[in-house]
């Protein structure tokens, strides 16, 4: 009994800790982030040398980004899930390789992915510092989630679907696309915005390759600063440059905050969903 | 397996995409190695661990200091977030009432969307001064290792949650059934039952600890040294890259795709430690 | 739920067909130039090349920051069309040809709540290489001092290494830090610590109320205006870097950054002007 009440003392104490140490970071940035928050600080350009102004071109640039690595990351991860659950055995030869190839893929550090980024993406393939460059190297990094998740979704939907278009002697083509994949959506949908998340909190795969440019980037091929990338400038860099550091952090939390309701909504709606239909 | 032609060929493109995808790490083993090449090919491996110091621009290349610094603050980090990360999965599943338990959890999930930037920003300007009255410089492997704390427990007390959450629910009423208190229920059902997954969280944290960059390098204070207490200031693999990859040129620049490439050794060795474990897959 | 999903694919595809477009209008020549280096200067080239597009429409001035020896290395490679170093160039990087815009010093800063106002050369030597490790040695409190130092590669390290006659071996630091700000912070923060950094960002911050203060470097007040009469000991230049004479945009950029025309940017990055 001693040992439960002490038990149950220590669980809410420590959940309390956390939620304080939580509190204290978020008021922390809140407090110094907030004051300068406007519409303006969100679609102006950064002026002497990010001190004043706001940071416009830098989220055009970051959205530009993710768009490149969502547009390249998706078939990828789309094909390779479909084929890991549909088309192979579980235990088979194709299917453990590409499984653990992509296992190793999800633990590889950003910086690392930084430095590949740099070597192949920028120099060896010769796109520069460039959005492209950027929104490529995150694209590798957020395949593996991609793939998990899309791969669960599509185990996820019923077998009666499959033997029963089996039995109506349809392809496993129009299976899958009239079938199978509409089934999946929200799976893969919460899969992209876990996998997006990721990618906006980065820093490290992105200073080496998309840039330090802050200026509305005229095409992909233009280097362009990620929002991320901004506030270490900012905080590292820059004397003066703490108040805006603060305000772009607080705007990327809620940017964070916005596309992690997202993927949560659709991630709870498909689950339950899938626990209904079974 | 029979498949239509349409099928074989969708299959063969599906087969393409995916090896393709699975190339892309040997892809970034080959761009690591090639352009560590350089300095690899006149200076011997063991020199990375025999040279006296990390000394580049006058061609010194101890590693180990570094690749030490990473092992104690990821081990550190996971010693301290794996009881509280578990506590807080218990706390919101066994513990909180269930609005208290909803709102507790949204919460860790916001924790574990903070990008690292904002984590060391705020580690440098409030942690390290409190560390430093505490035991000067301040910047240490300690703050380093709480900053990991902080970071990587949110993934540990997600994925120790979905674990509880997967303990079918006749185990627990069972032991309900049985009298047991709540803690002998915790202790006794559902935390063996949840082992697999806790495990498979603890993995994860310690992959995100490990690769962790930004944060650590604004904390941890970057000194090359082999650290003799948690005072004292340390550099890990990752920040050595970030902090010097932009000033390097020449064997220099080799020399940090060679801290890479020990950074991709690390992970694969945790890789291969989670597959000796058995597996149940969840959400990251 | 089907709602949302054509939501996001409208919303990307709507940012698609704006990027493509985007690359469509490129195709009216536009003259880029790339400039890599020091980020010390990287803040202030970006906002000169602000104002240079706003003459020049056809021109996009792209800035990456790095360290001057990369600086140098693009520019001898032609990655960059021009390089930046804060810092002059070397026997072996004679065939570049380097064109001064600003100067910049390093002074020597300590915490405000420091009782200690000012050490000479030997003693700063003494602190860096480990010879004096508390600061009632040098007539302060009784506690240990904490060294910062830059990290490999940054020109301000080669500067200090240089006018003290240090190799980066016999340094024995507490603290390695990357940039300028990181610096300020980590010796605003501990009150029993060394380091150098820029004195125009060291003065703008201690004029904002960062608890630091600047050191005299051989009785030689650290402070911009000393930069600006050249008298103080420990200052550099920050220039702009060519493989051979610059030609077309990249010399009418080096011109207007050489001419009075930025000086106010200059300044707003608190470097000082060579004079004109």
């Amino acid at each position: 009994m001693i040992k439960n009440a002490l038990a149950s003392a220590l669980i809410w104490l420590i959940a309390m800790l956390i939620t304080g140490v939580f509190a204290w970071l978020l008021a922390d940035i809140i407090i110094h982030g907030l004051p300068h928050l406007s519409w303006s600080f969100l679609v102006e350009a950064p002026g002497n040398a990010g001190r004043s102004g706001g940071i416009g071109p830098v989220i055009i640039s970051t959205g530009l980004i993710l768009l490149v690595a969502v547009i390249t990351a998706v078939p990828f991860g789309l094909a390779t899930a479909v084929l890991l659950s549909e088309f192979t055995q579980r235990n088979s030869r194709l299917g453990r390789l590409v499984r653990g190839s992509l296992d190793v893929l999800s633990g590889v550090p950003s910086i690392v992915f930084g430095l590949f980024g740099n070597a192949f993406f920028c120099i060896y393939l010769g796109l520069g510092f460039s959005i492209l460059s950027g929104g490529l190297t995150l694209a590798c990094m957020i395949l593996p989630i991609l793939i998990r998740t899309a791969e669960e979704g599509l185990q996820a939907t019923p077998n009666d679907y499959r033997l029963a278009s089996a039995a109506l002697g349809m392809s496993r083509s129009a299976t899958l696309v009239h079938l199978l994949l509409p089934a999946a959506t929200p799976a893969l949908i919460a899969g992209l915005m876990l996998g997006l998340g990721r990618a906006v909190a980065e820093t490290a795969a992105l200073i080496f390759t998309s840039g330090y440019v802050d200026r509305m980037p005229d095409s992909l091929f233009d280097s362009g600063r990620a929002l991320s990338v901004h506030i270490y400038d900012l905080s590292m860099n820059v004397a003066g440059g703490d108040a805006n550091a603060y305000s772009s952090a607080l705007v990327l939390i809620l940017l964070l905050l916005f596309i992690n309701s997202i993927a949560l909504s659709l991630a709870n709606h498909w689950l339950h969903r899938s626990v209904v239909t079974v | 397996m029979f498949l239509l032609r349409t099928d074989r060929q969708l299959a063969f493109l599906l087969g393409s995409c995916a090896l393709l995808s699975a190339a892309i790490v040997l892809l970034i083993l080959l761009f690591l190695v090639k352009e560590s090449w350089p300095v690899l090919q006149h200076v011997a491996l063991m020199r990375f661990v025999t040279d006296a110091s990390w000394h580049p621009v006058q061609g010194l290349y101890k590693l180990t200091p570094m690749l030490s610094a990473t092992l104690y603050s990821t081990l550190g980090a996971i010693l301290l977030a794996t009881p509280l990360g578990i506590a807080s999965a218990l706390f919101s599943r066994y513990y909180a009432p269930p609005f208290l338990a909803g709102c507790y959890r949204r919460l860790v999930e916001l924790l574990a969307g903070v990008p690292s930037v904002v984590y060391g920003f705020w580690g440098l300007t409030t942690l390290v001064p409190l560390i430093g009255r505490l035991h000067p410089p301040g910047v240490s492997l300690l703050t380093g290792i709480l900053v990991l704390t902080l970071m990587i427990l949110p993934t540990v007390a997600l994925t120790v949650d979905a674990a509880l959450a997967a303990v079918p629910v006749a185990y627990v009423r069972s032991a309900a059934a049985l009298g047991l208190s709540r803690w002998s229920l915790i202790s006794g059902v559902a935390l063996p039952a949840a082992r697999s997954g806790i495990t498979a969280g603890i993995l994860l944290a310690a992959g995100r600890a490990i690769g962790e960059t930004m944060a650590v390098l604004m904390v941890a204070g970057n000194v090359v040294e082999q650290p003799h207490s948690i005072f004292d200031s340390v550099r890990t693999l990752t920040a050595n890259i970030a902090l010097e990859v932009a000033y390097a040129t020449g064997d220099h620049r080799a020399a940090l795709f060679v801290s890479g490439i020990a950074l991709m050794t690390l992970v694969l060795v945790l890789v291969g430690i989670a597959e000796c474990f058995p597996r149940k897959r969840y959400y990251d | 739920m089907k709602k949302l999903g054509i939501v996001v694919t409208l919303i990307v595809l709507t940012g698609a067909v704006w990027g493509l477009l985007r690359i469509q209008s490129n195709e009216t020549k536009i003259e880029k130039l790339v400039l890599t280096g020091s980020s010390t200067i990287a803040p202030l080239a970006a906002e000169i090349g602000k104002r240079f597009e706003s003459f020049h429409s056809n021109v996009r001035v792209d800035v990456q920051t790095g360290g001057s020896s990369r600086g140098i290395s693009d520019a001898r490679a032609g990655l960059a069309n021009i390089g930046m170093a804060s810092r002059g160039l070397k026997e072996d990087e004679k065939d570049l040809l380097n064109f001064t815009i600003a100067l910049d010093g390093v002074s020597i800063i300590l915490n405000k709540s420091n009782p200690v106002n000012a050490l000479d050369k030997q003693q700063i030597i003494d602190i860096y290489t480990g010879k004096i490790a508390n600061w009632k040695e040098v007539g302060g409190n009784d506690a240990a001092i904490t060294v910062v130092s830059k990290a490999e590669g940054r020109s301000t390290l080669e500067l200090f290494l240089h006018y003290f006659s240090l190799k980066n071996t016999d340094i024995k630091p507490q603290v390695i830090i990357g940039d300028n700000q990181q610096g300020i912070k980590t010796v605003a923060g501990n009150p029993d610590a060394i380091g150098y950094v820029s004195v125009g960002a060291a003065e703008y911050e201690a004029g904002q109320g960062a608890v630091i203060k600047l050191l005299p470097l051989a009785g030689i007040a650290a402070s911009v205006e000393n930069v600006r009469n050249r008298s103080f000991p420990l200052s550099r230049p920050l220039n702009l870097v060519t493989r051979g004479e610059p030609g077309g945009v990249a010399r009418q950029f080096i011109d207007f950054a050489s001419s009075p025309q930025v000086n106010d940017l200059i300044e707003a990055q608190f470097f000082v002007p060579v004079a004109h």
